[in-house]
């Protein structure tokens, strides 16, 4: 291995490669190799910084600078500035906003301080393709360690008293779920990993592969020699193909280095793990479904039990645990169960990866203990509400998720907790909605997620939901009535306790916590027609202050369908019949005479 | 064996390990609804996909309600049954099923049949409290049966028959959520597919989303033009089940009534497949000792064993999946078949009527029939052999259309010369009966002794794979039996491979045989109505005086007066065929 002086971490996640983060690489590569540094500076391109707010990120390692926000031109200057004169690129460092100082280094900005990486610990510090970095950073240490000095109880024992519950939102404790597994004879048995990440911005996993392909396949293989499975699958939505390449490559280094195989590490266990596409259905993250669809049969959920740990992956026990679930296991057994434990609350121990989004100003991904509460993530990490406005709820739990309001900003994240209050953990989808937001019409969106991705076996769930959208369609649409509203509740109660699977038992949990939290929306939709966001277009009227127009015909000029009509510098008017509610008068109008009722 | 203690409803009751809610519940006389589920015991068949949640109850410490058909009994389960909870949750499934069900069941095939109409009626389902959108498909014609998906509940009940039980592989849901549907691949229609028409899908159809193709209107066409002859032959499996369309206990033989109706009708000639079918055992016995001779006597080129070809949905079977092994079954035409060959020569001589002049109308427990008796092999310029061929439910339908009261029906005769029939031929409605009438024949024939005993005990039952062997004074003949096509795939499998243990072998597609064709009344889940009709059959096969085809007087005088003998030149002309391959 050449040792540089300087590394260029430049992110090489799905998010910064599509704002040119490729090319940000290439120039350094270039131009470093014109200056002949080549030798001396190394440029890599790594998983998810996580700040993808701030993308592309661009780290200067050993002095941890932290760019932000860079453009394949700047390049040039950071070579020139940084790394031969010594000086900092100011206009790239990160502004605090709150007090307008620069933050060169990561851990000083308020979207990380508050952060505990240990899913992500790797992300954003190796080269995800490189397997000799992640076993400079212990990489493969918990997987030596369990063949060579625990035995597969052992193993178990510690996963149990980390009391690491499962990431992809179940929240089944993972050791009990090996050690089920473990206790099932058979001839084969299976190691799945769940990889079919589908909440509606949600990207933890695809980051975590993205990242830190090996410690994935490490903890693989513990659960393999845990469980006695010699085979692993790792299920993986095909839209995601750069977790797929690297993953591939991280495989084929495990192979190389004789972490994969028939012999691993010489121990004489073998172990082996395959790749299986899913085609993007948000029910294939059901692991009943998944594994039909890894059989090659239509991707529905069935009847448990029996659970995969009994009859799974063709017929044989199969252990199913999410991505983040895996990658907390090699710190687990490197660091102990008491390391682990000592973080989180009382029955969730360990961190949580979230994917922030929404109307937030720091969108990204983070990682923070258990029983940080909602207003740590949003206001603290997250950077508080985009545009100074004003938080109105925040959806965690994607889809089958529910919305929460300002009531809960102060209860510590947690399983039990979010379950309490209405919501789930889900696998880490945390949507920040503002004033401005229809909370009918953000339960319309959801359904509309639930509609298209449900499989159509029960009934509750493929014709429930579709009422249930209709319904709300009709409320949107200033159709609604009162007995809609309960109509809402009473249906989703029963699909709620009919529903075959995770995905139909928790569908109209937007709807019942919207209906819980916001109920004066829906009874302003039905009661006095009216969307108080002003986002529901049946419901609103563009119309002109007379007071306030100046007669300047700029609305009338951008009006797309002619709906706008007046004299030169006398106030205009919209003809309701033709306005179609584009909102382009309300945008361009300089004297703020438009007004939306 | 571990036993478990619970209590449904506030009775305490001990239950086997293993056993669901709904068979729990059921032993203590309580009947939780159901819909998708489907069990036909003794046959190893079973629809439980736990789709459609009308059998959900409440589980005293449960988060959500539990579908009893697809959950075990634990120990200590309090079960509530008819809870509110349960109870509203129950309408509330069956009310949503019926928003997005064209309820036009006025004018449905299946109205007065249909599981969907007596659940709604047996909840009280008085309004549907969720209207909305309803989902449209094109309607499918095939030659046989017809698919209106709009009335599809997707029980998914014809998918588990035609894959599980049948491995045609034809009927699986594509698409999703509320676009999910019941569809060959791609949506095609049927006919594009390897369907074999079997009907299974048709007979466990909860609703009218499958149905057979209906002939009545024509067959009623043909009756009341003066210029037509029309005859018709009724097969076998009919008269076992017909009474049940009238009300009747299942399994009672309805053989006199049932030509008393059809003279009624109007037909001109009441004749019986039966005789056809005996006919069959003349021309596949002699192929089968013609075979097997050959191979006693060391020919090692000879195809053996020797497949029965009287089940059309099996032929298209083996010519979609199994091309490679057509030259195995007989190239007996079916019963059906034989019987318009001969109607429409032999007997049309007789009589001097025109070929276009007479009508053969026949009456079958099978879709399949229908898209058999259209096969181009079976037509003389256009002209098929039999121009129409109804369903024991469309014959029902008839029989109310012509104001018969079918209870109130003396026996009557079958019209010869086509309807005189041996015993032989009445077991042709069952599994193992036309290898068992084979057998009397053949071992007469063979052996030149006769039999001490007909009832070959060891032919006969309802596993789904059987195989005994025979005694023929001295030469041992292995014979195999499979019904359902996924049982017939399992030996056409072992004779591909090379190690079949069998000299013949029986193939019915449907469960039971033709007694549980896909014509027939509906069963509606219930197994014992095919034990009883295929006990009908056997009592109907011990009454008739006659019990071997080969002594069946007016077979033996078609073959002096018209054919010569089995397999003549004649004989092969009208009464075998041949195979495609379809693959």
């Amino acid at each position: 291995m050449t040792a540089y002086n300087t590394h260029i971490l430049v992110c090489g996640g799905t998010g910064c490669k599509a704002s040119e983060s490729e090319l940000i690489k290439l120039n350094f590569k270039n131009q470093l190799a014109e200056l002949g540094l080549d030798d001396d500076v190394q440029v890599i391109h790594t998983g998810c910084f996580g700040f993808c707010e701030k993308g592309p990120i661009v780290k200067i390692q050993p002095d941890n600078t932290f760019y932000v926000t860079v453009r394949p031109e700047d390049t040039k200057e950071i070579i020139e500035e940084h790394l031969i004169k010594g000086r900092k690129v100011e206009r790239l460092l990160y502004k605090n906003p709150k007090t307008q100082e620069q933050v060169t280094e990561s851990k000083n900005m308020d979207f990380y301080k508050k952060q505990v990486r240990v899913a992500l610990r790797n992300c954003g510090f190796i080269n995800p393709e490189n397997i000799e970095e992640y076993i400079g950073n212990d990489g493969y240490s918990a997987l030596g360690k369990c063949l060579e000095e625990y035995s597969p109880e052992e193993t178990i024992q510690v996963i149990k008293d980390s009391g690491l519950r499962g990431r992809g939102g179940g929240g089944f404790p993972t050791g009990l779920k090996w050690e089920i597994t473990r206790k099932v004879q058979a001839d084969q048995k299976y190691v799945v990993c769940n990889a079919d990440e589908g909440d509606p911005g949600a990207f933890m996993d695809r980051s975590i592969l993205e990242g830190d392909p090996h410690s994935v396949i490490e903890a693989m293989a513990i659960c393999g020699y845990c469980i006695g499975a010699s085979k692993g699958l790792v299920y993986i939505r095909a839209e995601y193909p750069l977790a797929i390449q690297r993953l591939k490559t991280a495989l084929a280094q495990a192979r190389e280095y004789g972490l994969l195989g028939e012999n691993v590490l010489g121990s004489g266990f073998g172990f082996e793990i395959e790749i299986r596409y899913g085609a993007g259905a948000f029910v294939c993250g059901e692991e009943t479904a998944l594994i039909h669809s890894m059989e090659g049969k239509r991707g529905e959920p069935t009847f448990k039990p029996p659970f995969p740990s009994e009859s799974g992956y063709m017929g044989k026990p199969t252990n199913v645990n999410n991505v983040e679930t895996f990658a907390n296991i090699p710190p687990i057994i490197n660091k102990g169960a008491a390391w682990f434990s000592s973080i989180g609350t009382e029955k969730s121990k360990g961190t949580k990866v979230f994917a922030l989004a929404g109307k937030i100003n720091n969108v990204g991904l983070i990682e923070v203990p258990m029983g940080t509460t909602l207003r740590e993530v949003i206001y603290d990490i997250g950077g508080g509400i985009k545009d100074g406005k004003k938080f109105k709820a925040v959806q965690t739990g994607g889809p089958s998720g529910g919305c929460l309001t300002t009531a809960f900003l102060d209860t510590p994240i947690d399983y039990d907790n979010l379950l309490a209050a209405g919501s789930m953990m889900g696998s880490g989808g945390m949507i920040v909605m503002d004033e401005d937001d229809c909370m009918v019409s953000i339960a319309k969106f959801y359904l509309e997620f639930t509609l298209d991705e449900s499989c159509g076996k029960c009934t509750p769930c493929r014709i429930g939901n579709k009422r249930l959208h209709e319904i709300l369609v009709k409320i949107t649409e200033g159709k609604g009535t009162r007995e809609d509203i309960d109509k809402l509740r009473m249906l989703s109660q029963v699909i709620k306790d009919t529903s075959l699977c995770g995905l139909g038992q928790t569908s109209p949990n937007p709807v019942l916590s919207t209906l819980d939290n916001f109920l004066h929306e829906y009874e302003a939709h039905v009661d006095s027609k009216k969307c108080p966001a002003g986002q529901c277009k049946a419901l609103m009227q563009y119309v002109i202050d007379d007071e306030k127009c100046t007669g300047c015909t700029l609305c009338f000029r951008n009006c797309p369908v002619g709906a706008i009509s007046g004299e030169k510098r006398s106030p205009h008017y919209i003809d309701q019949t033709l306005c179609i509610k584009c909102g382009v008068c309300f945008e361009k109008c300089k004297f703020d005479a438009i007004k939306i009722v | 064996m571990e036993m478990i203690n619970l209590t449904i409803d506030n009775k305490p009751i001990v239950v086997k390990k293993g056993t669901t809610i709904l068979d729990a519940a059921s032993s203590i006389g309580i009947d939780i609804p159901t819909l998708c589920h489907m069990k036909l015991h003794d046959m190893n068949i079973e629809n439980k996909p736990g789709g459609c949640r009308v059998c959900v109850v409440e589980v005293k410490g449960r988060r959500n309600l539990a579908p009893a058909c697809c959950t075990e009994a634990t120990e200590g389960m309090e079960i509530n049954s008819h809870s509110l909870r349960a109870v509203n949750a129950r309408r509330t499934v069956v009310e949503l099923i019926l928003s997005d069900h064209p309820a036009d069941c006025l004018v449905c095939a299946k109205s007065g049949n249909c599981d969907l109409q007596d659940l709604a009626q047996h909840l009280g389902i008085r309004e549907i409290h969720y209207q909305g959108s309803q989902s449209h498909y094109r309607e499918d014609t095939s030659p046989a049966i017809i698919r209106e998906m709009d009335k599809c509940i997707l029980c998914r009940r014809c998918e588990m028959m035609c894959n599980e039980v049948q491995t045609v592989g034809v009927l699986s849901t594509i698409n999703r959520g509320f676009h999910s549907v019941v569809s060959p691949a791609f949506e095609m229609n049927l006919d594009h597919s390897t369907c074999t028409y079997c009907g299974q899908c048709v007979a466990v159809c909860p609703t009218g989303a499958l149905t057979e193709v209906d002939h009545t209107g024509a067959v009623i066409r043909a009756l009341s033009d003066p210029t037509k002859t029309v005859v018709v032959q009724t097969a076998p499996a009919v008269r076992a089940a017909l009474g049940e369309e009238f009300g009747m206990e299942p399994g009672t033989l309805v053989t006199g009534k049932m030509a008393a109706a059809l003279r009624r009708l109007g037909f001109d000639y009441v004749f019986d497949t039966d005789f056809a079918a005996d006919l069959t055992i003349m021309e596949e016995g002699t192929e089968l000792l013609g075979r097997l001779n050959k191979y006693l006597a060391g020919d090692k080129q000879v195809k053996l064993p020797i497949l029965t070809s009287c089940c059309p949905a099996w032929v298209k079977f083996f010519e979609h999946q199994f091309p490679e092994l057509k030259d195995i079954p007989s190239t007996a035409r079916s019963p059906q078949q034989m019987f318009g060959a001969i109607a429409k020569t032999y007997f049309a001589d007789k009589m001097n009527i025109k070929r276009d002049d007479l009508v053969v109308v026949s009456i079958m427990p099978c879709v399949a029939k229908k898209y058999e008796s259209g096969r181009d092999e079976f037509a003389v310029n256009g002209n098929p052999d039999v121009d129409y061929a109804l369903t024991t439910r469309e014959l029902a339908h008839l029989i109310n259309l012509g104001n018969i009261d079918f209870k109130s029906l003396p026996n009557e005769e079958f019209d010869n010369p086509l309807g005189e029939s041996t015993g032989a031929g009445v077991i042709f409605g069952t599994t193992g009966g036309v290898i068992e009438a084979a057998v009397r024949t053949a071992y007469e024939v063979q052996t030149g002794k006769a039999l001490k005993r007909l009832d070959f005990e060891e032919l006969r039952g309802m596993e789904g794979l059987r195989k005994a062997t025979i005694d023929f004074d001295g030469t041992l003949i292995h014979i195999g039996i499979a019904h359902g096509l996924g049982n017939a795939r399992k030996l056409l499998e072992e004779i591909k491979a090379g190690h079949s243990e069998f000299h013949a072998i029986e193939i019915m597609s449907c469960p039971g045989g033709c007694i549980g064709g896909g014509g027939q009344p509906y069963h509606h889940g219930d197994v014992e109505i095919l034990k009883k009709r295929q006990r009908a059959i056997y009592a109907e096969d011990k009454n008739k005086v006659l019990r071997k085809s080969h002594e069946n007087p007016y077979i033996l005088k078609l073959y002096e007066e018209f054919l010569g003998e089995p397999l003549s030149e004649k004989a092969h002309h009208l009464l075998h065929t041949q195979y495609f391959d379809r693959s």
